[in-house]
């Protein structure tokens, strides 16, 4: 690798923060780009009884993991190949949030490329990145959005720098579009035939600017995903299309209960006999079978007699779970005494992440080495826990990032692919590890059970104070910030998982109002289920159970749910979403018995987003959301259409999960084992008329989008719910009744 | 083990494999055809949703030799060469694939309803069971209604 060759001239242009470019010794043209982050500005506050600065609204996660990207060499990688292409690694994870088009559309306009000739790939778990190869945190264009178009930059720079030295003229006369530079008399030189010269270390050029973002043409415009043709066509390769030469199917039978152990196989010989068994091993999670095909190896494990060891969470049932979380929820400051208050309460049951592509990985493990190809958001510490439990050295496994079917937090963790190493590794074959859906759902991770209470104060038509209290069963923060470290560090039994949990929670959560003494607190309790940050982590039901209240506080003052938060609400471009809801969906007009309107917002990662339904409660039992009007100001959008599927993602999780899908925990293991039983939204449970308007950029930084659209719906449902029928909404999802047999354990 | 004879995708091809043996298997494993996918094994996501002899089915639940001197379609065989389906097409328009991962099935069963009806309805798109975890139910919908709109 060569020395730095260039840092921006203006540091202001890519937002307090500085480059360093490395010209990368490639028969091609190479830019790695290392980034420093300086400091992050404080956000604003303004009046009515004001509340003071929350530390989310300060810094936030998102923040954090941009800083904690900074000192790391975040080397991004980027290759102009002789066909004129160019190639992003990027070191993050695409599991359909449509990172890879974002990115490549960054790529090609700094480039002035065509999209179509920009290929972005998911980069191998690269330690050296340490903090910079997590996904997560909505956190990817905000931590990349100036680092990858430094780099795109830089790369044309020294285009235009070979093709000024072959043409001897000076590179400031010349100019690109449409992949080649141009010189004035009209003289062209494709980038496929620069990025050769380009490489020259020799070759100086001055520093570098990304385009300034007016000049923008691509970025902020509404593009398709560039992958959307394979997944059409059915030529998308996830991890277990994957081919890997000798690499048979393995599933493996699980415990009865959760965390469960082996103690002993009864009918190992008669198991092996079957038609198409290969292989079967004991592993620490349960008892791995290999067969010709998946359905081989399933008729295999179902078939297995054995005896089981108790698990970690045996005695444990949904009642059992919310007394402990009842218990737990810390006590309010303020008595109620010389005021008016409303009180709340509330209950979310467990949810499964339940991606459409089950857990699963392709592990080779063979001769003192590791190779292991999954859909990973944290593959760093992957690697090295792999590496670990193994017993190999690090530079011995090597980690490729998959595409993934899906995550919504659960490919933060990584329990596939250490599983599938140790099967390889005790069969000493390639295997293709899937879990059955039953056991993704039961043995998978799952958003934690929560208990909340909360309770506001006011008067002459001012809220005094705002308490929440936010009981949960533990979130499992052990992968750290990507690499072992931290994880260990979350590990740790003093301060631990609980002190982690501790700082997302006040990274992430933040009150959009006004409400005077505002204090939001979390106390988890330690139950060692399987779970993983979800969707919006912790803000779903913390800040859903919230937009209830301010309902509910906005009618015991006498007024409109869209006035009050109007005029509680802190930050204009919080208030500036709420006011396009309102027009847009048309707040206020007048629905038919059993329907009713609703409406929330949510603020998180430096974006705001409101969202107004329409609810047909006619039948209290089985409401459907007929229409949803939803408005996100993410600063700078990349691209809106991206933007708008992550928001029409965030409000079918809401409907969901308010509405109908939850797990009801039953002796130490979640009762639901499938779709018809863990009742995720259908098409016929989707609203027939979705509107997502994106603001336009208005020279904030850029926000993020990920997780943003959860909360929002969740709060306006609820409040439609309560609007429609009259019924508090307290515990979700509302509709919850076991209506399947349960599958045998 | 019995050998089985059907068509996939236009190619007549021969599996050894036990009379049982879920087709989806049959075409993943031993075929390599992994347009569709798994995501139940009980016939409740519909991620695996194909045609046999232009009817949407199951491969998960279908055993092999159901499909013996059948004809079987999944996503692969859609197209017309690189000539997408109107389906296809419309699926690109309206962006709707986030993970991807159930689009095959969603489109097989979009192409399925489309063939009993020209002009559905929001309440026979709504019978579409096929699960998005992803959430792209709208413009899916969407997806459908343009498509039909242009066959």
């Amino acid at each position: 690798m060569a020395s730095p060759t260039t840092e921006p001239a203006d540091p202001g242009q890519v937002g307090r923060r500085r480059f360093l470019t490395y010209l990368v010794a490639a028969p091609t043209l190479t830019i790695a780009t290392k980034l420093t982050a300086d400091a992050v500005a404080p956000a604003e506050a303004e009046a009515a009884i004001p509340t003071l600065p929350q530390p989310a609204e300060i810094l936030d996660l998102g923040d954090v993991l941009t800083l904690s990207c900074a000192p790391t060499a975040g080397l991004l990688v980027l290759e102009i190949t002789a066909d004129g292409r160019a190639r992003l690694q990027l070191p993050r994870c695409e599991v359909g949030q449509g990172i890879s088009t974002a990115n490549a559309m960054l790529v090609a306009e700094e480039l002035d490329l065509p999209l179509d000739r920009v290929d972005v790939v998911l980069a191998d778990a690269r330690t050296e990145l340490l903090f910079n190869q997590l996904t997560g945190g909505s956190n990817t264009m905000r931590s990349l959005y100036d680092p990858v178009r430094v780099t795109a930059a830089t790369a044309r720079a020294r285009m235009m720098a070979a093709a000024g030295a072959q043409w001897g003229t000076d590179a400031s006369r010349l100019s690109t579009r449409d992949g080649a530079v141009w010189a004035p008399d009209g003289r062209k030189a494709g980038y496929g035939t620069l990025a050769g010269p380009a490489s020259r270390s020799g070759l100086t050029i001055g520093a570098v600017q990304p385009k300034a973002e007016s000049a923008h043409t691509l970025v902020g415009t509404p593009t398709s995903r560039k992958d959307a043709r394979a997944m059409v066509t059915g030529k998308q390769v996830y991890t277990l299309d994957l081919d890997v030469p000798g690499a048979m199917p393995v599933m493996v039978r699980r415990p009865p209960t959760i965390n469960g152990t082996v103690k002993k196989v009864n009918n190992e010989a008669a198991v092996r006999a079957m038609p198409g068994i290969i292989d079967i091993a004991v592993v620490k999670t349960g008892v791995a079978v290999m067969a010709e095909t998946f359905g081989q190896a399933l008729d295999g494990k179902d078939a297995l007699d054995v005896t089981w060891g108790p698990g970690t969470v045996d005695g444990e049932n949904n009642d059992s779970i919310k007394k402990k979380l009842q218990a737990a929820a810390l006590p309010f400051v303020v008595p109620p005494l010389l005021t008016q208050y409303v009180d709340g309460e509330f209950d979310f049951a467990f949810a499964s992440h339940a991606p459409m592509e089950s857990n699963s990985a392709v592990a080779d493990v063979r001769d003192g080495s590791a190779t292991i190809w999954a859909g990973l958001k944290s593959p760093i510490v992957a690697k090295q826990t792999i590496a670990q439990e193994l017993g190999l050295p690090e530079n011995k496994v090597t980690v490729h990032v998959q595409q993934g079917g899906g995550s919504f937090g659960r490919r933060l963790f990584f329990d596939a692919a250490l599983e599938a190493a140790h099967i390889s590794q005790a069969m000493k074959k390639p295997v293709r590890l899937m879990w059955s859906r039953i056991d993704d759902m039961r043995h998978g991770r799952a958003r934690a059970a929560s208990h909340h209470k909360i309770r506001a104060t006011f008067a002459l038509g001012q809220v005094l104070t705002f308490e929440h209290r936010v009981a949960s069963v533990e979130t499992d923060w052990s992968h750290g910030l990507g690499e072992i470290l931290t994880a260990f560090a979350a590990k740790l039994p003093v301060g631990g998982n609980l002190s982690f949990a501790q700082t997302v929670f006040l990274l992430t959560i933040k009150s959009p109002y006004n409400f005077g003494v505002t204090t939001q607190l979390l106390n988890e309790v330690p139950l060692k289920f399987h779970t993983s940050a979800w969707r919006s982590v912790y803000s779903a039901n913390t800040r859903g159970a919230e937009e209830i209240m301010v309902d509910e506080i906005a009618k015991k003052l006498g007024k409109d749910p869209l006035q009050f938060r109007r005029e509680f609400i802190k930050v204009d471009r919080q208030r500036a979403v709420l006011d396009k809801v309102a027009e847009l969906g048309e707040w206020g007009k007048t629905m038919p018995k059993g329907f009713a309107q609703g409406i929330a917002v949510h603020g998180e990662y430096k974006s705001y987003t409101a969202c107004l339904v329409e609810l047909d409660a006619r039948d209290p039992k089985y409401p459907r959301v007929t229409k949803a009007t939803i408005a996100v100001d993410v600063g700078k959008p990349v691209n809106p259409r991206g933007i708008q599927a992550q928001m029409l993602g965030g409000l079918t999780d809401a409907i969901s999960t308010t509405l109908t899908a939850g797990l009801h925990i039953d002796k130490g293991l979640p009762l639901e084992g499938s779709y018809s039983q863990f009742h995720y939204a259908r098409q016929k449970n989707s609203p027939p008329d979705v509107t997502v308007h994106v603001m336009p950029a208005n020279g904030e930084d850029i926000g993020g989008a990920g997780e943003l659209g959860l909360p929002a719906p969740v709060g306006a449902i609820a409040n439609a719910y309560a609007r429609a029928t009259g019924i508090k909404p307290r515990s979700f999802p509302i509709t919850f009744p076991v209506d399947f047999d349960p599958f045998p354990r | 083990m019995p050998n089985y004879t059907f068509v996939v995708n236009g190619k007549t091809v021969t599996v050894d494999a036990p009379a049982d043996l879920p087709m989806l298997w049959a075409l993943r494993d031993k075929l390599k055809v992994r347009g569709p996918k798994y995501g139940c094994g009980i016939n409740v996501c519909k991620a695996c949703t194909s045609h046999l002899d232009g009817e949407a089915f199951n491969p998960c639940v279908t055993p092999v030799s159901d499909c013996a001197g059948k004809e079987v379609t999944t996503i692969e065989g859609l197209a017309d060469g690189e000539d997408l389906h109107p389906v296809q097409e419309a699926w690109l328009e309206q962006d709707v694939a986030q993970c991807g991962y159930c689009q095959p099935g969603q489109i097989m069963a979009a192409v399925a309803l489309l063939k009993k009806t020209k002009n559905p309805t929001d309440a026979e798109i709504d019978a579409i069971e096929n699960v998005c975890r992803c959430g792209t139910y709208f413009r899916i919908r969407e997806a459908i209604k343009s498509a039909a709109a242009k066959m």
